[in-house]
């Protein structure tokens, strides 16, 4: 601090400045990104889009109904896989594991489980599931989806238990209540707005996931009929559509981007309004 | 004053009573304790089974190649010959390229958001940088195609004009490669690095800045001078986390690398990764042989992660420890 005065403010505004432009550019990277997918997609988007079957190849039109409902149907039984596994595992590190050594290394292998990538999560449901039964099915989709979301649920419902006062547990055990139904009554009720919002989020994180169900879920032109069969999902329709050499199905792709993005957005969105309350309440 | 300081204790003695459960406990407590605990436990097991998997499934590449796996070049399925560098290479060259330009602009942006804005400003731009990391990774691969690849493939014979004295930008201009890979992969990594750099310099303690403040520093002499050494090792650990996804991310990049198992000084190169080369080839795979050596692929992918999660994760407890 030696410079003159002046000079040390000239500084501190280019300094501003230039953080300012970094920041800016962050932010607007996601505007550039809405507003190219929003022009792009709409044009693409109809009734007969989302309601009607993928026209066969070369052929123009059709529409990616059987993806939308695959989508929902392996992020669904994701969801019904992944998110009790999640949550129960939190309620045993919030109100059991404590500091204890099981605690420690659940928490360890659910962080290393959140870094892996995805597609080694892919290759673990490919031989988890597509292996011993010899063909891809919406269920190895579900499962490797449910892999992805369960550590996201479990911290973020370990987070939200925290949250809890102790002394509403106390009172309610001192009333004679017993642990467990202090635990599922008193406890997991208070926090559940939390935990469902996260639930929400990591559900919307694994439904825009393509890498794992490559060779899991594979995709499927038509309805598929059961859960033991391949079934076409949004993300990798949209990803076969995007580096396939037809104008059409790069159109599609486009309308299909902004369907997912739309998805993704409200729940984000969704999950931002509801959590407010919550976090004022609790300071 | 002793009641006045009891109900500070109580929480930490309800949780810590649960953790040795004492003679007393119901049949019903014990049993849900348990019960919770077995899924504790599914987790543990889940991510051990994943390692002992990876390992099993590439055991037949290990024991025919050994080590020489990883820096052999030689990528021929149909050959039966298997050497990972490619897209070893490929793989570390487009997350290097990712955190040049998402460090800069990830820091700046946290610095910004934590020190100098405004509050409402800095809320409404966190939010939105959030949101970028939402945005599936396939959308930004397709994005990529078609306005990326393009601009890169325009870009690219200035880039030569201008820098062509270094090998790393010389080469025809395809768009794909290596440079629209670290580009888009820059932009998912973005949010990570300036969202927990944000958050880590939110928690450097007021008196320490307020101190310099008092002698007469500008803001960003207080940001120099007590708020970026404070937080390194937090930032460094956002840094190693960003890295850690960029390490594993596969589609966007599967787009636009243009999917090509060579090992080139220009970036851009058409090049492959290791995820792309696991999403491209494992449903087709045409022998035991080439589904081990992707799944091989896939265990050194996982190493690679969880060093680089773990030092992450080791830098910001540092920092937690400390605060």
């Amino acid at each position: 601090m030696t410079g003159g005065h002046a000079r040390r403010r000239r500084v501190n505004a280019l300094m501003f400045a230039l953080t300012a432009l970094c920041a800016a550019v962050s932010a607007g990277v996601l505007f550039a990104i809405l507003g190219y997918i929003a022009w792009k997609g709409a044009s693409s988007l109809s009734w007969a889009f989302l309601t009607r079957l993928p026209a066969p190849v070369g052929e123009t039109g059709g529409g990616i109904a059987n993806s939308i409902v695959g989508s929902a149907e392996v992020v669904g039984l994701a969801g019904l896989i992944g998110v009790p596994v999640g949550v129960l595992a939190g309620v045993y590190l919030s109100e059991f594991g404590g500091r204890g050594r099981l605690a420690f290394w659940v928490r360890y292998a659910a962080d290393t489980l959140n870094g892996v990538p995805s597609i080694v999560v892919g290759l673990f449901a490919y031989a988890l599931v597509v292996l011993p039964m010899r063909r891809f099915s919406a269920l190895s989709g579900a499962v490797a989806l449910a892999i992805i979301v369960v550590p996201i649920v479990l911290r973020n419902t370990e987070e939200f238990l925290r949250l809890v006062p102790g002394t509403i547990r106390e009172a309610a055990l001192a009333l004679g209540v017993p642990r467990w139904k202090v635990t599922l009554r008193v406890v997991l009720p208070t926090a559940r707005r939390g935990i469902l919002t996260g639930a929400l989020l990591a559900l919307a994180r694994a439904a825009g996931e393509t890498a794992p169900l490559i060779f899991t879920a594979f995709g499927n032109s038509f309805w598929g009929r059961s859960l033991l069969q391949p079934v076409a999902t949004l993300p990798l329709t949209l990803y076969n559509y995007a580096i396939s050499p037809y104008d059409d199905w790069h159109r599609q792709a486009w309308a299909a981007a902004l369907i997912l993005m739309l998805f993704v957005l409200a729940v984000n969105a969704a999950a931002r309004v509801w959590l407010k309350p919550v976090s004022g309440g609790a300071s | 004053m002793a009641t006045a300081a009891a109900p500070d204790r109580i929480p930490s003695v309800a949780r810590g009573a649960a953790a040795v459960p004492g003679p007393r406990e119901r049949a019903g407590d014990r049993l849900f304790r348990l019960g919770v605990a077995a899924f504790a436990l599914l987790i543990l097991a889940l991510t051990a089974a994943l390692a002992v998997m990876l390992a099993v499934e590439s055991r037949g590449t290990w024991r025919s190649f050994g080590f020489s796996f990883l820096w052999s070049t030689e990528w021929d399925p149909i050959g039966g010959k298997f050497g990972a560098l490619p897209f070893l290479y490929g793989t570390l060259v487009s997350s290097a390229l990712a955190l040049l330009i998402a460090v800069p602009l990830g820091v700046g942006s946290a610095i910004f958001l934590a020190e100098l804005a405004p509050r409402r400003v800095s809320d409404a731009v966190s939010f939105a940088i959030e949101l970028l990391a939402a945005v599936p990774s396939v959308i930004l691969g397709l994005m990529g195609i078609f306005l990326l690849v393009p601009w890169v493939r325009a870009a690219e014979p200035f880039l030569t004009r201008w820098l062509g004295w270094l090998p790393l930008f010389r080469g025809a201009p395809y768009g794909i490669g290596l440079l629209a890979a670290g580009l888009i992969l820059s932009l998912m990594i973005l949010p990570y690095i300036a969202a927990i750099s944000r958050e880590v310099l939110l928690t450097v303690p007021r008196p320490l800045k307020e101190g310099l403040y008092a002698l007469g520093a500008t803001r960003w002499e207080v940001v120099r001078g007590v708020s970026l050494p404070y937080a390194r090792s937090g930032i460094l650990g956002a840094i190693f986390l960003a890295l850690g996804r960029a390490l594993g991310e596969t589609m966007a990049v599967t787009m636009v690398i243009g999917n090509t198992p060579q090992i080139s000084a220009s970036l851009f190169s058409p090049a492959y990764t290791m995820s792309a080369v696991i999403a491209n080839e494992l449903a087709e795979a045409s022998s035991p042989d080439h589904l081990s050596a992707l799944v091989a692929i896939g265990l050194t992918l996982f190493g690679l992660t969880v060093v680089v999660n773990g030092l992450a994760r080791l830098l910001i407890r540092r920092l937690e420890a400390r605060g």
